[in-house]
């Protein structure tokens, strides 16, 4: 009988090596590898790079929004510095970051299984995800797309001169990579959970994976075909957004939102996922109402495709129309809102212990509740109408995306790199990374709010002199915000090199990953792991161990 | 910090922002001080007793705070509503603004004809209808003032209103992202006294009324070979046209208002009237923006021909 003590009594047999070293130490054999946990780290390398492209970017457009006057850039370069940002934001780090990475690496394990449902297609996924990037990249080397991420017709189909269609094949393609991942996740779920591994025995990490994977593979191939759309009336004059010809600019703001408000749910459940593990885990609870926190990121994802409507209030849809999906889009925030008060509930009468980890998830819960009563706001028609297109509306979705995933994409990837590359990483620095990034991030973004409320709109490459104050401060914070995402690459590259070796389980959590050991072997599991329980076992140290029960049969020595 | 209120409408929203931060403050103020609290008394190392929680207990706290964020949202969503659907009936007798938005510029027309580029000369006091098309992309009428904003789109016309309360210079942005120079298409809505107003538009230099423009346009554009008196193709008088029911060929009815007008003449087969055949060729192409305005304005002018002579004393 295994209890907590002896975790990692599945793949503990001496001698044996990780993935890292099974299956050759080539670059071919990295490249051409089906192996779930080295394609984790082709997309980290591929994740990271669009990540601090799309940063260099901010950081430019913070430079030129310090002062009114546009002296920094031309209205051009800027122009195509903040698409740039978008595009490779949203589509080559925020919706691929959790999923592609802690995704790829941690759902077969947690779910038991020695690897994803279709390694090949997985691998694929990840080409689809470089080659798209390759032509976005392409498209900005040769001189840059002008029409804002939102590619808003007829502007961008029959107005900009830039390099449109290149940009758009990029994210086209980026886009069946995100659908292969998302089947590929799903047909894992279903298909290759251990023994007794039932649905209400997942971890919500797992949810998390299954619910954002349901919404990649619905939403995505409404991205397609907007994209397509695009396509034909730029390059071969199918009057389909055009007016003159009796087309409907409309249209393809209707196509568009329809997977992109989706897709705000994509880059933020995976984030529900995370931040549940690692507030049980450090808390040392089980999750407080673990199925409600099922039911409501079932009940975000389904909900999630009818508000679309309300990044339309101003366009002159039917004011009709708006009432219902202002009346949706309140709707969606209750189940949210269930989320921050169970992770609230789960530091009731804990044994809670202040990591690294830990403070970036009790960041992630503050920015996501401010991002998410602001969304409050903007689900007010008249507030709405106010702030529609400018910094109030900037504000509120970097807080849930930037805040909120980025924080927990973060505070995940301390969380398991001691399973992950098999080294421990400098706790003292970490937190100070964690703090500096909560607070660099509510000093960037808050101000925004205000400027937003006071007019200013977005993508202004000039601005009135009266906002120039709270740009600044803002242009500060940022200074602020880019120190904590670039401090942790001293740290943890000098953890991938010099780091202490780690236990298998460093933090004392139960779930399955932990039971193997860090790095896990190329199989994941020595024996096909059985479930018995809940995976959160834990309990405040001292207090009625009789919650504590094994994660998995009694294994044969054998 | 607080952005100045310059419309009838502005305090409405304002009671609404403010009154969603209350509610916003009170739950940051909730969850920080449980998290706070929590973080202090069950850190690690402390003696505090740390019991089960009892699974009733659990589901009650949950099923309690679910209603209760149900129910505060749901009042959340007819509070603001209200204040919507308020907004939806634009008052009749609303002066007429008609603005045409093309990259990068503004230009907006009084109906005695009197025109503006990125300024807007209005009456303190005066509901002002906005009659507004753009002549390439989309634009967006953003006057933060008066919490007044509406998308400007290509090949319709949308409407907005609304009502300065206060003299004085606001801003007029342009809020939806529209090329190279989307952040200068702006300018300023001046807002003055009504004699101050009424003496500004009499200095303007006296040209004709959009209407009488309107009605030089008809006659040279050959609007009058079918829709006038004596023609002899048989095509609908357009007198009193404006805001009629119009009964459509193959069924239904359509109220004869800007957006329709501006549809017939530029995609004539679109809505026929019923008991007419297609023969009206479009405009489109021939009539610019600037020209519809003008033929619509005059066809609002014109009031039914009364079918008997008045008989006057």
């Amino acid at each position: 009988m295994s209890t907590l003590e002896d975790t990692g009594a599945l793949a503990r047999e001496p001698g044996r090596t990780s993935f890292l070293t099974e299956g050759g130490t080539t670059v071919r054999s990295w490249l051409l590898s089906t192996d779930h946990k080295r394609i984790a780290f082709l997309y980290a390398a591929g994740i990271t790079f669009f990540f601090f492209l799309g940063g260099a970017a901010a950081t430019l457009i913070r430079a030129e929004l310090v002062t009114p006057a546009g002296d920094l850039l031309t209205a051009d370069e800027y122009n195509r510095l903040f698409t740039l940002h978008g595009v490779i934001m949203v589509w080559f780090f925020l919706v691929p970051s959790i999923p592609t990475t802690l995704g790829n690496f941690l759902l077969p394990l947690m779910i038991g299984a020695r690897e994803v449902a279709f390694p090949r297609l997985n691998l694929f996924s990840w080409y689809l995800y470089m080659g798209g990037g390759l032509l976005t990249l392409l498209s900005l080397l040769l001189g840059g797309v002008d029409t804002g991420w939102t590619f808003y017709t007829p502007f961008s189909t029959l107005y900009s001169n830039s390099y449109v269609l290149l940009a758009a094949a990029g994210v086209f393609v980026v886009g069946f990579s995100s659908i292969a991942t998302g089947i590929n996740f799903l047909a894992t779920i279903h298909l290759l959970r251990a023994k007794g591994m039932t649905w209400m025995r997942m971890p919500l990490f797992a949810w998390a994976m299954y619910t954002v994977s349901l919404v990649m593979v619905l939403a995505t191939p409404v991205l397609a075909i907007s994209l397509l759309l695009i396509f034909a009336e730029r390059a071969f004059g199918l009057p389909i957004f055009d007016p003159r010809s009796g087309g409907d600019p409309l249209l393809f703001q209707h196509l568009f939102w329809f997977y992109s408000h989706p897709a705000v749910y994509i880059m933020v459940l995976p984030a529900f996922g995370v931040v549940s593990e690692i507030i049980a885990c450090e808390a040392r609870r089980r999750v407080f109402g673990y199925e409600f926190m099922v039911y409501a990121m079932v009940a975000i994802a389904v909900i999630g495709f009818m508000v679309w409507g309300h990044h339309m209030f101003v366009s002159g849809q039917s004011p009709f129309a708006s009432l219902v999906f202002s009346f949706l889009s309140f709707v969606v925030a209750v189940p949210s809102a269930i989320k921050v008060f169970n992770w609230t509930g789960t530091l009731y009468r804990g044994q809670i212990r202040f990591s690294a980890p830990m403070l970036y998830a009790l960041g992630f819960v503050g920015l996501f509740t401010l991002g998410g009563l602001t969304g409050l706001f903007l689900a007010s028609i008249p507030i709405d109408v106010q702030v529609t297109d400018t910094y109030f509306v900037v504000a509120h979705f970097h807080y849930i995306m930037v805040g909120g995933s980025v924080s927990a994409f973060f505070g995940g990837l301390h969380f398991w790199w001691p399973k992950i590359t098999g080294r421990m990483y400098s706790e003292t620095l970490a937190k100070f990374a964690a703090v500096s990034m909560f607070f660099g991030f509510n000093f960037t973004f808050f101000p925004q709010f205000i400027l937003g409320y006071m007019g200013m709109p977005r993508r202004y490459h000039e601005y009135p002199p009266e906002f120039q104050a709270w740009h600044v401060m803002s242009s500060t914070g940022a200074v602020v915000l880019a120190f904590a995402y670039l401090w942790p690459l001293f740290y943890l590259g000098w953890s991938l090199v010099k780091g202490e070796r780690a236990d298998d389980n460093p933090h004392d959590a139960t779930g399955l990953e932990w039971q193997t050991s860090s790095p896990p072997p190329k199989d994941n599991f020595a024996e096909p792991p059985i479930v018995t329980g809940t995976p959160y076992r834990y309990h405040a140290e001292g207090f009625a161990p009789h919650e504590v029960r094994p994660i998995h049969a009694p294994q044969d020595p054998q | 910090m607080r952005p100045v209120e310059a419309s009838t409408y502005a305090p409405r929203v304002d009671s609404i922002f403010w009154m969603l931060t209350a509610a916003s403050g009170a739950v940051i103020l909730l969850v920080g001080t449980l998290v706070l609290f929590f973080s202090i008394k069950y850190r690690r190392g402390t003696a505090t007793p740390r019991g089960p929680v009892p699974d009733r207990l659990s589901r009650e706290v949950e099923i309690g705070w679910t209603a209760a964020t149900a129910f505060a949202f749901l009042f959340f969503f007819w509070f603001a509503a209200v204040a919507e659907t308020t907004q939806f009936e634009i008052p009749r007798k609303a002066m007429e603004i008609h603005v045409v938005a093309k990259q990068w510029m503004w230009k907006l027309e009084h109906p005695n004809g009197t025109r503006e580029i990125n300024t807007l000369h209005v009456p303190v006091g005066v509901p002002v209808r906005l009659v507004m098309t753009s002549q390439d992309v989309i634009h967006s009428f953003f006057v933060p003032a008066f919490r007044t904003k509406q998308d400007v789109l290509p090949g319709r016309y949308v409407e907005a209103w609304f009502e300065a309360s206060k003299p004085g210079t606001y801003h007029l942005f342009c809020t939806e992202y529209c090329g190279t120079d989307h952040s200068r298409m702006g300018g300023g809505i001046v807002v003055q006294s009504q004699s101050d107003f009424a003496r500004w538009i009499d200095a303007q230099p006296q040209g004709d009324s959009l209407a009488d423009q309107g009605a030089v346009l008809f006659r040279r554009m050959g609007c009058t070979g079918c829709h006038g008196g004596s023609s002899r193709i048989r095509a609908p008088s357009l007198a009193g046209v404006f805001g009629r029911q119009q009964p459509l060929e193959g069924g239904g009815f359509v109220t004869a208002d800007e957006s329709y007008l501006r549809d017939s003449i530029l995609l004539p087969n679109k809505q026929v009237v019923a008991g007419y055949q297609p023969v009206m060729p479009s405009y489109q192409g021939v009539a610019s923006e600037d020209d519809l305005i003008r033929l619509i304005a005059y066809l609002k002018s014109q009031k039914v021909v009364s079918p008997r002579p008045e008989v006057g004393p």
